[in-house]
């Protein structure tokens, strides 16, 4: 795969001059999934959310390659249709030309509000690739509670008070959900992890079918931390195993990262402020709570890598 | 790249229903203000690993034939992202985050 010499000399398709917020995570993500993407013509869909709201605000755009935009809930059902039309150009022979199909989607427009969409492109076997840039709440409107927002998390309407402890339900695991589609290839990453995300995206490309990756994104605002953590942050979660790095290839479990030794949750919790009132002494059976998830979920990610690669299976 | 200009706000009703944007315009719009604290680099501890460049999300750090040359502070937010990842040489950071003079 591409090193960073190589990345470096391609094509920059997102332009400085963007508004996300200093040090947003999404804007790293975008960038390092189009440099992973650029030797190749490559048209990209994007769902209502910070990146799409804070890279294309009228009259501008950061994108240098064809970007379409329509609405929240719809952006894997538009890139799929820009696909299909592709596919009937290149029979009738009117296009010629090896382009790529990426769409990118927050966690709301991802989990929740464009899920059908996604569910129906992933099971139509459209050729694309489906990047989800995930920062667990809808923060574009101000940081609601989304089916990704952990659990115990601080979100607008997943309140901190007397009576609420954030938010009270666990979060869905959509990474799983996608590996129930059968698709050829689905992967989990963080930022902090340029080069396991750039290798999955280039994986990814190459695949002749749909393909889905997950990218767990620091958001400085929602999160609550000094921005120039956001990879320290990223990385944090991969070393608790709050979020694995993994890839599910042709039904075949791959931990591609495996922390030397797993943090206590805690280490992760205490730098954000959407966390801070765990850690009084009150509330510490939710991040008992926590960390028995996490142990459980590492434990079952270990057992599907080792069975999923017996042979015969 | 044309000179576009932020024009007057417009009503909804004056919006266009679809549109299209020139590709890469934003490089129009400077964001460079937005920082309190500015990355310096240090080109004697750099090793040219590139990753101030890999974790920029504001395209800000320019590579030109493989190697880090410096800042782009038109567009540059100031997060510091750059001078965290940076790795320098024997423990001294290549790059260091400066107070903004106003
Ligand atoms: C149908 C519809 N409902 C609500 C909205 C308002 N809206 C715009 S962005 C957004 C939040 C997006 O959240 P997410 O997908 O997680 O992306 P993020 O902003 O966190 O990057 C919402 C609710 C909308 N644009 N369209
Ligand atoms: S609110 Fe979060 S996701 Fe949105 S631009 Fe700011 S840091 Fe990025
Ligand atoms: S301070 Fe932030 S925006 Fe500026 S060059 Fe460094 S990483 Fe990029
Ligand atoms: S991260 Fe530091 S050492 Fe690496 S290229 Fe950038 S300035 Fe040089
Ligand atoms: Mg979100």
């Amino acid at each position: 795969m591409a090193n960073l010499k190589e990345l470096s000399k391609r094509p920059e398709l997102l332009s400085g001059g963007h508004r996300l917020c200093a040090g947003c995570g999404a804007g790293i993500i975008a960038r390092q999934v189009m440099m992973a993407a650029a030797d190749k013509p490559v048209v990209v869909a994007n769902a209502t959310g910070c990146l799409e709201v804070s890279t294309t605000i009228y009259p501008f755009s950061a994108w240098k390659t064809s970007w379409f935009h329509s609405a929240f809930e719809n952006a894997a059902a538009s890139c799929s249709g820009m696909e299909a039309a592709y596919k009937a150009l290149k029979r009738t022979g009117k296009v010629d030309k090896d382009i790529r199909f990426i769409t990118f989607g927050g966690d709301g427009g991802t989990y929740d509000i464009g899920f059908q969409s996604l569910s129906g492109a992933m099971e139509r076997r459209h050729r694309m690739l489906y990047v989800c840039y995930n920062n667990e709440a809808y923060m574009n409107t101000g940081i609601q509670r989304s089916s990704a927002t952990p659990l115990g998390a601080y979100a607008s309407t997943s309140p901190v008070g007397k009576v609420k402890k954030g938010k009270e339900q666990i979060k869905k695991d959509l990474t799983k959900v996608m590996v129930a589609h059968n698709i050829p290839y689905v992967g989990q990453t963080a930022v902090g992890y340029w080069n396991d995300l750039t290798t999955k995206v280039q994986k990814a490309l190459e695949t002749d079918g749909p393909t889905f990756i997950n990218v767990l994104q620091p958001c400085r605002l929602g999160w609550g931390y000094n921005p120039a953590d956001t990879a320290v942050l990223g990385r944090l979660a991969v070393e608790t195993c709050f979020w694995p790095i993994y890839e599910v290839v042709d039904g075949k479990y791959k931990i591609n990262v495996k922390p030397k030794e797993k943090k206590p949750i805690t280490e992760y919790l205490k730098l954000q402020t959407r966390f801070k009132h765990l850690l009084r002494p009150e509330n510490a059976g939710i991040v008992a709570e926590i960390q028995k998830n996490i142990d459980e979920n590492w434990a079952w990610l270990q057992m599907m890598e080792e069975c999923s690669n017996k042979a015969g299976v | 790249m044309a000179d576009i200009k932020v024009e007057k706000k417009k009503g909804w009703k004056d919006l266009p229903a679809c549109d299209y944007l020139e590709a890469g315009s934003a490089a129009a719009f400077e964001t460079g203000d937005w920082r309190s604290e500015k990355p310096v680099w240090i080109p004697e501890n750099c090793i040219q690993c590139l990753f101030c460049w890999v974790y920029c999300p504001d395209s800000s750090v320019i590579v030109k034939d493989g190697q880090m040359t410096g800042f782009d502070y038109k567009h540059c937010k100031g997060c510091g992202i750059c001078a965290t990842e940076c790795p320098g040489k024997k423990g001294n950071k290549a790059i260091k985050m400066e107070a903004e003079k106003k």
